[in-house]
């Protein structure tokens, strides 16, 4: 065994398990502000995606200079999903929050592929491209770059919740909706700013990926299973916990792909989920309830 | 009152008519029915191979001037009474359910003498088993399991060779290579997807190594849309491969190669498997990091220069869908001619008249646009003389590379680094 390719195996891992974490921590927002499991996340990754392809293609716009206003673009769709659906079926049975989302994801899918054809697209040769190597381990740009931004992007969120008064009111009506709303807080806002903020660290994610990997109207689906792992076992609401579960998530799936076999690689990440779950329900970093 | 009889005898006139035209002129014409995807996910692909087949039934039914091909003069079959060919096309939408309602359907309603399609190996296998049942001949020209032909059906013939021959290529090709360039692999890695085709494919280049003496250090069956190609990668370098054979679709083909680049991963050579690698979009998107990989394929739009007749037949249909021929429109429309041709020996619409001639066909290869050496059916309704061929990438474009006699350019062999490019 050659220490070189292994340590390789885990920096790629912890790369992109970063990505991982920032679309995980979209979704544990809104699971964390209005306990909604959003079935459509994966696809709101799939427009930033989009966004990010189409303004490139079009104005030569590079995607690391289009990316506040991918962001921008799906907050604004975030909210609107809010606006429009979710608000109608916010105290609904969860059965009818289980369709709801998961009839928008067949939705959004169905708008890309008879906007954009199923084709599969790509950003060639922007600002973020080729290799480094650094004493005998290779780092792709476009890796590095989405790393780095996904972990600002998560920073940033930490940053907004935790020491902002708006921030504050988001975590006040996920704790207590009611006593929320007596303090003066609209509770309704605050859901439309989970929405927004979650759709867009999707779709920031989504840009940071439109770099490297190939965007078709599907894509939403290879990275949602795992953002729901990641969420689930960092513990539901948790921006840290969600942080670090994708870093672990994305280790653990390239290493033990590498060690164990590729082919298994999902299932190994799935029963590192089931023995979280045994051991510790609420994940590793939520509240016991 | 007398209004409302005259509109009434106008209808049914009206709905008469066009029925007592199509009796009278049943006699001319051969019902053959087409079963295509013509919607769903491959409805474009059903699309173009629904266009190859019309043009292939006008050629023979009007004529194509200039194109010296038997059959290809028009004015219809001419061993029956000049009877014109009619396709009869319905969509399966890509399930096997619906093909095999579908060939019924034609078969009993549309009273077709013959089937043709389906594309997708599934569906051919249903509709093929209806077409068995009610003893209606069956031709298959581009579906590649292997499995289809081994079940000894009577009515079924396929032209296109299947995938057993394909992977038995890729050694041929080596052998060749050996022979030529003096290089023999001597460690192969595998990388292939994990669905059903992938799964088939890795099982036959292992058992195919062990039988010539390959010696095969490494076979990853990777899940299919992964999002993230690193572990396979290390596994690859890890192994020290000097050759890799892989088959996967196209995003994963694409993710593949970027990782490849990335992590500094360059075997001799690169041995792909169709699918991902022979798509535009593969090409496209990765520039000239797409160069130098093989792909074995089944046509390539380079050997019009080889052979007059596919460069007639490529540019007339050019001229009508402004697209060029490819792999799948080549086959479906090479099926048409190869029933049309049976039927006509046959001298009949009779369906056993019509296996049976079918079971005799013996196309010389100069007469295909094709690189085959010809078509011959063995007992299995397997055409023998059929062969792929071994495309390489080079300055962005495909060029037929193998076999040697076809070839339109020399293969570059190794593959260079990806620094000293």
């Amino acid at each position: 065994m050659n220490w070189d390719i292994l340590l390789q195996t885990l920096l790629s891992g912890i790369l992109i398990g970063m990505v991982y974490a920032l679309v995980a921590v979209g979704l544990s927002i809104i699971y964390g502000v209005m306990e909604i499991v959003n079935f459509a996340h994966g696809e709101f990754l799939m427009f930033g995606m989009y966004s990010s392809f189409w303004l490139f293609t079009l104005f030569a716009l590079d995607p690391l200079l289009t990316l506040p206003l991918s962001a921008l673009f799906l907050f604004a769709l975030g909210a609107l999903v809010y606006r429009f659906t979710i608000k109608r079926i916010a105290s609904a049975p969860m059965v009818s929050q289980i369709f709801a989302t998961f009839g928008l994801m067949i939705l959004f899918r169905g708008v890309a592929q008879f906007l954009w054809k199923p084709d599969f697209r790509t950003v060639e040769n922007s600002l973020v491209s080729g290799n480094i190597v650094v004493s005998g381990l290779y780092f792709g740009i476009p890796h590095l770059v989405a790393a780095v931004g996904a972990v600002l992007a998560t920073g940033g969120v930490w940053w907004f919740i935790n020491r902002t008064r708006l921030g504050a009111a988001l975590e006040a009506t996920a704790q207590d909706k009611e006593a929320a709303q007596l303090m003066g807080i609209p509770s309704h806002w605050m859901f439309a700013l989970a929405w927004g903020l979650g759709a867009a660290c999707a779709g920031v994610a989504g840009v940071l990926l439109s770099t490297f990997f190939p965007i078709f109207p599907e894509v939403g689906a290879t990275f949602s299973l795992i953002a729901f792992v990641v969420v689930a076992l960092g513990g539901f609401g948790n921006v840290t916990g969600a942080f670090w579960a994708g870093i672990i998530v994305g280790v653990v799936e390239v290493l033990g792909g590498f060690l164990i076999g590729p082919e298994y690689k999902l299932a190994i990440v799935l029963t590192l989920f089931l023995l979280v779950i045994i051991v510790r329900p609420q994940g590793l970093m939520g509240r016991a309830e | 009152m007398c209004i409302q009889k005259l509109r009434s005898i106008f209808v049914a006139a009206l709905l008469f008519a066009p029925g007592f035209f199509a009796g009278a002129q049943a006699q001319e014409e051969i019902r053959i029915g087409a079963i295509y995807p013509l919607t769903g996910a491959a409805a474009s692909t059903g699309l173009e191979m629904r266009h190859t087949l019309e043009l292939a039934a006008d050629m023979i039914n009007n004529g194509a001037k200039g194109i010296n091909m038997p059959l290809a003069a028009g004015g219809g079959l001419p061993n029956l009474k000049n009877a014109k060919i009619r396709l009869i096309f319905a969509d399966h939408q890509g399930n096997p359910q619906v093909g095999a309602t579908e060939a019924e359907r034609l078969i009993l309603q549309e009273k077709v003498v013959a089937l043709i399609g389906c594309y997708f190996s599934n569906v051919t296998a249903t509709a093929s088993v209806v077409a068995e049942r009610n003893g209606i001949p069956f031709l298959n020209p581009e579906s590649s399991s292997a499995k289809l032909t081994q079940r000894k059906l009577k009515w079924f013939f396929r032209t296109t060779p299947h995938d057993d021959l394909f992977v038995h290529n890729f050694y041929e090709f080596l052998k060749d290579v050996e022979t030529k360039k003096g290089f023999k692999p001597q460690r192969i890695a595998i990388l292939n997807e994990n669905t059903e085709w992938g799964v088939e494919t890795s099982r036959i280049q292992v058992r195919l190594a062990k039988e010539l003496g390959y010696n095969i250090v490494e076979s990853i069956n990777y899940p299919a849309k992964s999002t993230q190609l690193t572990s396979e990668v290390q596994r690859l370098k890890a192994s020290n491969a000097d050759l890799l054979m892989q088959s996967s679709y196209l995003g994963d083909a694409i993710l593949a190669m970027k990782t490849f680049k990335e992590q500094g991963f360059a075997p001799k050579a690169i041995l792909a498997n169709d699918a991902g690698f022979s798509d535009t979009e593969f090409r496209r998107t990765l520039g000239k990091d797409a160069n130098f990989v093989f792909s074995r394929e089944v046509w390539a739009k380079d050997l019009t220069t080889q052979n007059p007749l596919i460069k007639q037949v490529n540019d007339l249909y050019a001229a009508k869908h402004k697209t060029d021929f490819n792999g799948n429109s080549a086959r479906s429309f090479t099926g048409l001619f190869v029933l049309a041709d049976a039927i006509n020996r046959a001298g009949s619409t009779a369906p056993e008249a019509i296996r049976k001639a079918l079971s005799e066909t013996d196309i010389p290869g100069n007469q295909l646009i094709m690189p085959w050496s010809g078509v011959k059916f063995d007992a299995a309704g397997q055409n023998t003389l059929g062969r792929g061929i071994i495309v390489q990438i080079q300055d962005g474009e495909f060029a037929t590379v193998w076999p040697f006699d076809i070839a339109t350019k020399d293969l570059i062999w190794p593959m260079p680094a990806w620094d000293k490019r």
